[in-house]
């Protein structure tokens, strides 16, 4: 053992100071060392290889997805059913698109479940992510406080709604995390020809049901998805505003993590939950799905 | 809309399920933890204390030092090993319990080593010579000042726990906050107050400070007994 070495040595100096403790023999401190380490490696490795290496049917999948689909609900209600059928357990990791797709690329999930149709691609290309598919669709909806000071409820397209925020200077919170929220909202401010910035333009940096807690606290403007909103609408005091029209349309894909780039990834685990979520069984669920008497999403599998 | 307080009391009482499996698992991660950086710092804070070594003073000001790291940093440089294209990637533990007790392992060992030492250098340097005047040898004077030292190392262990059990940061980024698996008292917190649902977060809450009361009692009666 190396660091027991000049432990070893200089423990056998005779200390001859008066106050100060005596030195330990080398026996005492091999023998604490190597029953603590023996103890330590136990532990240590026990635990942590029996989770750590995967054996030939890994019934764990590491998805990777939006905060919208997770706070919204949905995978909570969905992935016990898959469970059921195919014994797989998800780890859902909810995060940004953004960040979402990086974990892909990474290796570290083995799926993602995002909406960013740009990012997707882009990830597709790339060859880090195969197999995308098409899930289900919601949209973008504009939401506010009931007095609207921004009057945005008139606004003819999502442009000119956006234009009134920025002119009324009302709070508008952004989620700021590289989210496929977020990337849609910045796509609109340029669409509006607008640079967002000012005090009333908050970058919040958080997930969709944080941001939508902090509008509401501010009495402010937001983009949302129509899924967290809606889960959320109960407790809150904001109302849509603005809806309808191409730009607001929300699909969202899934796409495995090509197992060339990354040969570790659970790709069977990965085709089977793409495979059972654009099934019928799943895409009924999906159109099923309501909080409060509203649907959150709608199937759009092919 | 319910008070959160009475909902979450409710969940407390009604005995929830969820709101129960994650205290457990907070308390698996962290007791687990803690027991881990306990098997390496124990013998290291002895160790400093009875050793002479060139730079030990620097040594005890880095630990010094690491005793304020914060979560995030730990999260963020375990995070960059564990990661797939990190060094330590094919061991596949990002996003398991196994990471995010990796993570506060780091976290406590600092501490632990570092109070463990300075516990160990407050005894009273005449209760070493009363043992070797007394015939002790080597070995009897080690065991005799681990035993001297007991409330030392225990009051240690307590504040390591309390600071195990009460991180975030670690937890969420190495854990990921999967629910039934890594979700832990803290990222519920987190998760369920940016969801805008207090309920269950208070609940938790309450849990935690249950928890802190108890530490800090417990403390409490270790060091008057000391005296």
């Amino acid at each position: 053992m190396v660091t027991s070495h000049w432990l070893y040595q200089y423990s056998l100096r005779v200390d001859i100071e008066m106050y100060s403790p005596p030195v330990l023999g080398k026996e005492e401190i091999m023998k604490s060392f190597s029953i603590f380490s023996l103890l330590f490696l136990f532990l240590l490795t026990s635990p942590l290889t029996a989770m750590g290496v995967p054996d030939g049917e890994n019934l764990r999948i590491k998805l990777a997805t939006t905060t919208s689909t997770d706070n919204s609900g949905l995978l909570e209600y969905l992935l016990p059913y898959f469970k059921e059928k195919t014994g797989y357990s998800v780890d859902v990791i909810a995060v940004g698109t953004g960040a979402a797709i990086e974990l892909g690329k990474k290796g570290d999930v083995d799926v993602v479940l995002v909406h960013a149709r740009e990012q997707e691609d882009a990830f597709i290309e790339a060859g880090y992510g195969i197999k995308r598919r098409d899930v289900m669709y919601n949209d973008f909806v504009i939401i506010g406080p009931v007095s609207d000071s921004a009057g945005i409820g008139d606004a003819k397209t999502v442009e000119e709604a956006f234009s009134l925020i920025a002119k009324a200077e009302a709070h508008f919170i952004s989620r700021g995390d590289n989210s496929g929220t977020h990337i849609r909202e910045k796509y609109l401010w340029r669409k509006a020809n607008i640079n967002p910035e000012g005090k009333w333009y908050k970058e919040a940096g958080q997930g969709m049901g944080a941001v939508i807690t902090i509008t509401d606290d501010l009495q402010g403007y937001t983009l949302s998805d129509r899924g967290t909103y809606n889960a959320m609408r109960s407790n809150i005091n904001l109302v849509v505003l603005f809806e309808g029209g191409e730009e607001l349309f929300n699909p969202y894909g899934i796409i495995a993590v090509n197992p060339e780039r990354h040969p570790h990834v659970n790709f069977k685990g990965a085709t089977a939950l793409i495979e059972w979520i654009t099934g019928e069984e799943a895409q009924l669920l999906i159109k099923q799905y309501r909080i409060d008497g509203h649907p959150l999403f709608y199937p759009m599998a092919r | 809309m319910d008070n959160p307080l009475i909902t979450a009391i409710t969940l407390l009482i009604s005995g929830n399920r969820e709101v129960y499996f994650i205290a457990l698992t907070s308390l698996r991660f962290s007791l687990t933890s803690t027991g881990i950086a306990a098997i390496i710092s124990i013998p290291l804070g002895i160790a400093l204390h009875f050793n002479r070594f060139p730079f030990k003073r620097a040594v005890i000001a880095v630990l010094n030092a690491l005793m304020a790291l914060p979560t995030v940093v730990i999260g963020l440089l375990v995070f960059s090993f564990l990661s797939r294209s990190g060094p330590l990637g094919r061991l596949n533990l990002l996003f398991s319990p196994a990471a995010i007790i990796i993570g506060q392992v780091v976290l406590v060992v600092p501490i632990l080593v570092s109070l463990v030492f300075s516990g160990m250098s407050k005894i009273d340097p005449r209760f070493y010579e009363t043992l070797i005047t007394l015939g002790a040898r080597q070995g009897d004077v080690l065991i005799g000042s681990l035993k001297e030292a007991r409330f030392v190392i225990i009051s240690a262990l307590l504040a390591g726990f309390g600071r195990v059990i009460g991180e975030v940061g670690i937890s969420m980024m190495l854990g990921g906050n999967i629910r039934w698996f890594t979700r832990t008292m803290t990222t519920t917190i987190a998760l369920e107050t940016s969801k805008g649902d207090f309920a269950m977060g208070m609940a938790l809450g309450i849990i935690l400070m249950v928890l802190a009361l108890l530490i800090n009692s417990l403390m409490h009666i270790l060091v008057k007994n000391e005296r």
